[in-house]
Parts: structure tokens; C-alpha cells; sequence
């Protein structure tokens, strides 16, 4: 299926592309078909900086399973450190 | 038999006069030949696409798949390409149609056309595929596996897509919709409902629904592919573009 649902983040953080380590400002999250994991649907990750071009982009393809791993991961993580912020809110720049 | 053929990236006039790349695929031979405009599915003007492209130029068809995601991402890789229109809520039902008018009349053009086009898509290219046929003037339609026809997505969708049903009346060619009964994008009440529609408005059409298939069947190059559902897939799309595309 094309499920089209895709969850739109304004938001800055650093990734490495091809070349190197530039700025994002959009993630994008969606479960639809993947483009390279053996896998019918996958649950994607898109980080952007569309200003840097449609190549300025970092791209995760993973499995539900493996997608509720690593959120747990990060949830985990920052409940470890006290002074985090422990509920969703407005992207840290 | 001389079964000599080309494969290329052509620039042509789209919507808008805007200039876009497509795939374009044709025999060597002159013809004359009719014509296919294939639209990529969602993960966009890919390899995999492209090798379908050519296979309708083997089979003695003049075939060019537009870059739908030129706009938003020229140069770029498909999957890049594809995020980028994704993040920009996806491509537009009037630039799609504008698009595909570009593509028909390109190949109408070429001098071995013998003037007939018509338009095949699959996943978001199966509904674009129908509602290219339901706005232009063309000689046949394959709709494959086509979602939100019928329905409106779910809620929350971003992308600027919305149900056909009321554009069933001004279908202008014969369709031909291939579909998997385990597909839930369309699912087979979906399908059901838009053969109904088509029933109603008297239009000429033929449905195939195959059982242990899902949504992208033909796709070889992922787990979705189910061979033997494809082959015959085939056979009726080689069937339908015969009966009224060739001279």
C-alpha cells in the first residue's frame, strides 16, 4: 500500500550525508514502502535541509520492530539524565 | 525481425510550459507504433520503472515515463527526489494531469506514433493513471493497484490527494484495473464500489483480482512480487494495449 501518512517535524539537528555533516531543518516519518530494506513497508526516517538540496538528506529504513527499539532507546536515554524534558514539545534548536 | 530500440532522457513541455526529463523508450523501426505514457509509483522515476519503460518498448510501444518529481528535485536521485516532493505534500492533480498531456502529445509527435496514447500507472500512479484518463482525451487506461480512487486517505494524510468517484462520468478510453485481494490500498469493497460506478455510467472496462496478492505485485525487485499473478497481469496489459492502442 501507499499509505501517504507522514508525520512532518520542523526541526534542526547535524547529520552526516554523502559528503558530510550539514544542518537539517525537517524530519520527516513515515510507514510506506521502503526503497532498499527487503521489506514490503518500513517504517522511514528522512532528515532535510532543503535549502542544501534534495541530496542533503539522511535516510533510515527500518522494520516496526526495530523503530520501536530505537525509540524506546532514546525515550530510555533521556529519562536517565533528570532535567530533560520527559514529554514531547517544541523542537530544541 | 529488426527489434532494435532506444532508451533515453528526453526534455519535453509539461504543465504549465514548464520543462520536465522523462524516460523515453521506443523501437527503431518506423512504425507506426501507439503510444504509453507510464507513471512511476510513489518511490518515483526509479530503475525499477525505467526497466518496466523499456519492456513496452519491446513489446513494440512508444513509451515515455514523466519525472514527476523533476520540479522539486532535478538531478537528484530517485529516492532523494521522492522525499523531497513528500516533504513538499506530493504532487499536485493538475500538474499530474498537465504532465501526462505533455508526455501524450510528445509522443504523438514522434514520427513513428500512429497517433493513439495510452496512460498505465501503478500505486499512486494506478489512481494518477485514472485520473489522467478521466481529464485527457486517450485511447486506453491501466489503472494498477490504484488507492484512494474511491476513498479519502486516512486522516492525517498530508498529501493532496483526494477520491475520483465524481470524475467516473467523464472517463474518456477503456479501462483496464489489475488489483490484489489482499490489498487493503485499494481494498477489494474499494474495488468493488468503483466497478459498480463504472457499471453505472455504462464506460467500457475490465477488472482482474488476483488471490495471495497485495499491493504492488508486479514490483520484481521487492517481497510484494508475486510472479505468477504478474505474468498474467502482464499478458492482459500486452492484451488491452493490442486491442486498442496498435493499429
Amino acid at each position: 500500500m501507499c499509505t501517504y501518512l507522514t508525520e512532518h517535524l520542523d526541526m534542526t539537528g547535524s547529520g552526516k550525508g554523502p559528503g558530510n555533516w550539514f544542518r537539517f531543518t525537517e524530519a520527516l516519518v513515515y510507514y510506506d514502502h521502503p526503497q532498499d530494506a527487503p521489506l514490503e513497508h518500513s517504517v522511514n526516517l528522512d532528515f532535510l535541509a532543503p535549502g542544501e538540496g534534495p541530496s542533503a538528506r539522511i535516510a533510515i529504513e527500518m522494520s516496526p520492530e526495530a523503530a520501536r527499539a530505537v525509540a524506546n532507546a532514546i525515550m530510555a536515554t533521556l529519562a536517565s539524565f533528570p532535567g530533560q524534558p520527559q514529554t514531547a514539545g517544541t523542537p530544541a534548536r | 525481425m529488426y527489434d532494435a530500440m532506444i532508451s533515453e532522457t528526453v526534455m519535453f513541455p509539461a504543465h504549465g510550459g514548464d520543462g520536465i526529463e522523462g524516460y523515453l523508450a521506443r523501437p527503431l523501426a518506423p512504425g507506426p507504433y501507439g503510444g504509453v505514457v507510464v507513471i512511476h509509483h510513489m518511490p518515483g522515476y526509479d530503475a525499477a520503472t525505467k526497466e518496466i519503460t523499456r519492456n513496452f518498448a519491446a513489446h513494440g510501444y512508444l513509451a515515455l515515463m514523466p519525472n514527476l518529481y523533476y520540479r522539486e528535485a532535478p538531478g537528484a536521485s530517485p529516492d532523494d527526489a521522492a522525499a523531497a516532493a513528500r516533504s513538499r505534500g506530493g504532487v499536485p492533480d493538475d500538474r499530474l494531469v498537465g504532465d501526462v498531456a505533455g508526455a501524450a502529445s510528445y509522443l504523438k509527435a514522434l514520427t513513428s506514433s500512429n497517433g493513439k496514447v495510452g496512460v498505465i500507472g501503478y500505486c499512486s500512479g494506478g489512481r494518477q493513471s485514472f485520473l489522467a484518463a478521466c481529464s485527457l482525451d486517450l485511447e486506453a487506461a491501466v489503472d494498477c493497484y490504484g488507492a484512494f480512487v474511491v476513498r479519502t486517505p486516512p486522516e492525517g494524510a498530508p498529501l493532496n490527494v483526494i477520491p475520483l468517484m465524481d470524475k467516473v462520468g467523464d472517463l474518456s478510453c477503456p479501462l483496464l484495473g489489475l488489483f490484489g485481494n489482499d490489498d487493503q490500498f485499494p481494498s477489494p469493497e474499494e474495488v468493488d464500489e468503483l466497478e459498480q460506478a463504472l457499471k453505472a455510467h455504462g464506460k467500457t472496462y475490465e477488472f482482474h483480482r488476483y488471490d495471495g496478492a497485495s499491493h504492488a505485485f508486479f514490483a520484481i525487485d521487492r517481497p510484494s512480487y508475486r510472479p505468477e499473478q504478474a505474468k498474467d497481469g502482464w499478458q492482459r496489459i500486452w492484451t488491452w494495449f493490442a486491442k486498442y492502442l496498435a493499429n
